[in-house]
């Protein structure tokens, strides 16, 4: 079957089986390979991209859903050779050893911010009706769907805040 | 997965009319609990309706007070929505406890209603399981069954619902709109959608073939307090071990049954001024464990208690 969709602003049109998962389409077809397939099952996070600029993980999405949708993966953050200021912050502050789910984890949280912006709750938000305050407990429950074997969770959390500035 | 045709009706008469056409075939909505089915062939529809994109994904105001949550909304949607979060603050709690921020984007409201067990029996293609081959047996009888049922089980599946949402959905008396296959609308109560196992364990709803989830229906809320608890055995992304949804004096439990389990025992006593532990007492009684479940018993007490103490004195979330 086909499908069209924009890939990191470009246009793309593919032939594909009906099988084929969004996850699959971007690292076999279009041979972004940054998108991680950890589990394939929703439990890692590892494939986790934007789509219409909301996170979710692409390897529980066929491609055929995603006809007309604008996807980002991590090789559409950077500007060129200006790194997006999340994997800046991933780098400064060693967020990762073996770095197979830092793909996932810094789209993961590039997302996580703008929904605490537009006012999502999480489990960790104490009060459903205020404003959100992004404390510590805050940004550990919103990352909980991207898993680090190598635990780097202290790195990960201290680079998503030096994005997020202090808590207020 | 299997081979399996696919097609994007442009409208919900069309998608009624595709599922005439092929009964065998699968509703698909955000995908997150049948893709994920499929990749083990525990599903295996030979087609595939998809109807993500169908206008279902509004959130209304009832003329009595209430709220009308169009099937197709995310779960995320339902619990950002500012009417959500000040009128049903047990709703908004129960889909934030439940799996992953990616998950609730993508997950639907029909289908979060309709999410099947995840008994590992279930998942496990090696094993024995009722609900996935009929006839075959329950390995969790006699397995590792931890998590399983303690009400309403039979000796065919002892299997959990693992629906959040839908415990507050049961908590709160929500109804769902349906159209059936031959185009007529229909409502049921949340709490009466899910069958139990029986003799029949893989006929999980009371929906019948090719019947389409268009809507749920909230009540307005009674006054009094609202809280949403869950326990599990991390602290986030996981199925509860058990959670209850408490609504004022309404109680509503989840992973102790094949359905949102409403406490009717434990309310009726409470409405007869009985105090709160003997009146969640009353339900626990009739509680059937399995040996290693058995601990969900004096959970499921406690929290109980503790969030009746809190929802009876007001508090909400």
């Amino acid at each position: 079957m086909h499908t069209n969709l924009t890939v990191n602003g470009k246009g793309q049109a593919l032939d594909h089986d009906t099988r084929t998962t969004l996850l699959d389409a971007l690292r076999e077809t279009l041979n972004l390979k940054g998108t991680k397939k950890g589990c394939d099952h929703g439990q890692c996070g590892a494939c986790t991209v934007l789509v219409n600029g909301v996170r979710i993980n692409a390897c529980l999405s066929l491609v055929a859903m995603h006809d007309g949708d604008e996807v980002v993966t991590i090789e559409g953050l950077a500007s060129g050779d200006v790194l997006h200021p999340m994997q800046q912050a991933f780098l400064t502050q060693d967020a990762l050893q073996c770095g197979y789910c830092t793909p996932g984890q810094i789209c993961s949280a590039v997302a996580m911010l703008k929904e605490v912006a537009e006012g999502q709750p999480s489990q960790a938000t104490h009060d459903l009706v205020g404003r959100i305050s992004l404390t510590d407990e805050e940004i550990r429950e919103r990352m909980s769907g991207n898993i680090c074997r190598c635990s780097a969770y202290p790195q990960i959390l201290a680079a998503i805040r030096s994005v997020a500035g202090d808590v207020v | 997965m299997k081979p399996f045709t696919y097609e994007r009706p442009k409208d919900i008469a069309s998608a009624i009319k595709a599922m005439r056409a092929n009964p065998a075939a699968k509703f698909l909505a955000g995908g997150t609990n049948l893709l994920d089915l499929m990749k083990s062939e525990i599903e295996h529809p030979p087609h595939l309706v998809d109807i993500g994109r169908l206008p279902l994904a509004a959130i209304e105001n009832t003329r009595d007070g209430g709220l009308r949550i169009g099937a197709m909304t995310t779960n995320t949607q339902v619990a950002s929505d500012a009417r959500v979060r000040s009128l049903y603050p047990v709703l908004a709690q129960a889909i934030v406890s439940g799996g992953s921020a990616q998950l609730r984007n993508k997950a639907t409201t029909g289908g979060n209603l309709m999410q099947r067990t995840r008994c590992a029996y279930f998942y496990d293609t090696a094993k024995p399981c009722n609900k996935r081959l009929p006839g075959s047996g329950c390995a969790a009888l006699g397995g590792l069954n931890r998590n399983s049922a303690i009400f309403g089980t039979s000796d065919a599946c002892i299997a959990t619902n693992p629906s959040d949402m839908a415990v507050a959905l049961a908590a709160l008396d929500a109804r769902i709109e349906t159209l059936t296959a031959e185009g007529a609308t229909r409502s049921l109560a949340v709490a009466d959608m899910h069958r139990l196992p029986g003799d029949t364990p893989e006929i999980e709803t009371e929906l019948k073939s090719g019947e389409l989830i268009t809507s749920v229906i909230i009540p307005p809320a009674p006054p009094g307090g609202q809280i949403y608890r869950k326990v599990r055995d991390r602290a986030s992304y996981a199925g509860a071990l058990v959670s209850v949804a408490a609504v004022g004096g309404r109680v509503a439990w989840g992973g102790v049954a094949l359905k949102p389990w409403r406490a009717e025992k434990t309310e009726a006593a409470l409405v007869a001024g009985i105090e709160i532990p003997e009146a969640v007492g009353a339900e626990l009684a009739t509680a059937e464990p399995r040996g290693a479940n058995s601990f969900k018993i004096t959970l499921i007490g406690r929290l109980t208690a503790a969030a009746l103490g809190e929802t009876l004195a007001g508090r909400r979330a």
